[in-house]
């Protein structure tokens, strides 16, 4: 792996030229090789050559979600297909992906990236990655394991599930850097102790760089008394790479965001206005050398804010807070992005069933376990318990399909689920340790 | 062949209390009455005098009821009776959905049998041929 010593701590002036050159080229490519950025800018009245200073990126259009669903599968692409090695892909409400393409320089800054929490974790050479995030379209595994090659780690690429497996490997390799979902570190580490072993003996981790979903700091702490290691929050997006736009350091004290690849504005979400460091707000990121799918001012609807001052690990790259929530309606489940909005889509296609429903998240042995509750209809017949367990199991198999994810379906009775002013609570969130 | 109400219910303290309390204070009179449970729900069949006014009180209510028809077969109360009314129902080569017994006064005991699909119409023909006595509506109101 490169050194990033230097990147990691070069004064933030000098950084902001870097930044500045990355993205007046990063436009001018967008705005000739895209057509939505050649529209959008034309239409707007914005002229992609004119970017004399950073501030300026602020009366630069925006480019949301459906923007880049409404350019599936290639129109996003500012490259020729030949020169794309890897694509990634993330749900979306209507069932159509967002696609997130990779050159060999883009997989190159993606790995390094990564890299940069094994560094945080004060991993090198030494050290044996154990990467549990699941590997395939979404952005977890891959991103580890690139991160892990690049640091120099032995890395293993575990991906998700089979937990009794992961715990052998843990044990017998002696694995000292585990890259996951904080609630499938938890249930590596319920299991393990379940099964008679004691993890802060039997293994030998000394590190966790976890993403995906939100966790507390109580959760935070819970892992690192069971499995006596240090835990790094990492964030990052489909849309703008995957994990590695920001990792936490030692310090534990806001996440760093890659600032040599990634240029953070924090926006009031109502008015679009960018808002002074220290506040808190929704991230919009521009990507400085992305060469597949840059993305100018991409909304990732996620809050936080921008942590004023420097870190006192003495990098010199901006950190955001902790994510604390979303300004839309998605539901991050077993680290898939869910909308209500799809479940909606599948239920309207049961005339058994009325169209309250309510989606309810718990946890179970620290997995995210959801359980749709939808109200019985009166032309349904019910008589036979067979019918009613046929029913569940259908809705449950075309949600599966539709959210690859597994969703417990229960009839309830009309009018239990709860109506404020008429309006359905369509989700209750009663999991531990996000919040 | 008798119309039979079926409620479904959650498993919660009280919601059978309060379907039988509904039932009562409209003045629905019950015959019999059975559950079938799981974790989640229970299916709850009641045999009473007035099914369609029963599904409109508890409907009103906030239940969710509906109707079904099934047989209700009038047996001697002896050892035997039973058995000797399933095996006719076998030969016709007809599958039970589910059952239940209730004893009506003195000598005589009522089955409710749900056969599977269109075939009760037909077992009612056969086992009127082979002399069993059928429940009407007009029996239980």
């Amino acid at each position: 792996m490169a050194d990033h010593h230097d990147v990691l701590t070069m004064p933030h002036d000098q950084l902001e030229e870097l930044q500045l050159a990355g993205i007046q080229k990063t436009l001018v490519d967008c705005y000739e090789r895209v057509e939505f950025y050649h529209k959008l800018y034309d239409e707007a009245g914005f002229n992609p050559y004119s970017l004399t200073s950073l501030a300026d990126l602020q009366h630069v259009p925006f480019t949301t979600k459906q923007d880049l669903r409404d350019n599936y599968p290639y129109g996003m692409f500012a490259v020729p297909k030949s020169d794309v090695r890897e694509i990634h892909m993330s749900s979306g409400t209507t069932g159509i992906a967002t696609v997130g393409a990779y050159t060999e320089h883009d997989l190159e800054i993606w790995g390094d990236c990564f890299a940069r929490g094994i560094q945080f974790a004060r991993g090198g050479v030494d050290d044996i990655c154990h990467v549990c995030y699941g590997y395939g379209l979404f952005t977890g595994g891959l991103g580890a394991h690139y991160g892990g090659i690049a640091a120099g780690c032995m890395t293993i690429p575990m991906s998700a599930g089979n937990t009794e497996r992961q715990i052998r490997v843990l044990r017998e390799m002696g694995s000292t850097i585990i890259c996951c979902t904080p609630s499938y570190a938890m249930h590596i580490a319920d299991t393990a102790i379940a099964m008679g072993l004691d993890p802060t003996r039997d293994f030998k981790l000394r590190a966790g760089i976890h993403g995906a979903e939100a966790f507390s700091d109580n959760f935070r702490r819970e892992l690192e008394h069971k499995l006596n290691y240090h835990v790094l929050d990492v964030y990052g997006l489909t849309e703008t790479m995957g994990p590695g736009v920001a990792i936490e350091c030692w310090e534990q004290d806001g996440l760093h965001l890659a600032e040599d690849h990634f240029y953070a504005e924090i926006i009031d979400p109502e008015t679009g206005k960018v808002l002074p460091d220290g506040e808190w707000g929704e991230l919009v990121l521009t990507t400085v050398d992305r060469q597949a799918t840059p993305v100018v001012r991409y909304r990732t609807r996620d809050i936080t804010r921008i942590i004023p001052g420097e870190c006192a690990c003495g990098r010199t790259h901006r950190r955001i807070d902790r994510l604390q929530g979303r300004t839309d309606d998605m539901l991050i489940i077993r680290g898939v992005n869910v909308f209500p909005s799809q479940i909606e889509d599948v239920m309207k296609t049961f005339p058994q069933v009325a169209s309250w429903y309510q989606i309810e998240l718990t946890r179970k042995a620290h997995l995210d376990v959801v359980t749709l509750k939808v109200e019985v209809n009166p032309d349904f017949d019910f008589d036979q318990i067979r019918a009613i367990e046929a029913l569940q199991r259908d809705i449950a198999g075309r949600l599966k399909t539709a959210l690859s994810v597994g969703i417990q379906v229960r009839l309830v009775e009309p009018k239990t689920i709860a109506r404020s002013e008429g309006k359905a609570k369509r989700v209750v969130d009663l999991r531990e340790g996000v919040h | 062949m008798i119309e039979q109400l079926t409620v479904f219910l959650e498993n919660s303290e009280g919601r059978l209390a309060a379907l039988t309390r509904a039932l009562a204070n409209d003045d629905v009179n019950m015959t019999a009455l059975t559950i079938a449970e799981t974790s989640d729900y229970g299916l709850v069949r009641i045999i009473c005098n007035d099914v369609n006014h029963a599904i409109d009180v508890l409907e009103r209510e906030g239940f969710r009821a509906t109707k079904t028809k099934v047989l209700a077969v009038e047996l001697p109360n002896r050892p035997g009776a039973l058995a000797d009314l399933l095996e006719v129902i076998s030969e016709l080569d007809v599958n039970i959905e589910y059952g239940y017994c209730f004893s009506a006064a003195g000598e005589m005991a009522v089955d409710v049998l749900k056969l599977s699909g269109n075939e009760q119409t037909v077992a009612v023909a056969s086992l009127r041929r082979a002399g069993y006595h059928l429940l009407t509506p007009e029996d239980v109101m």
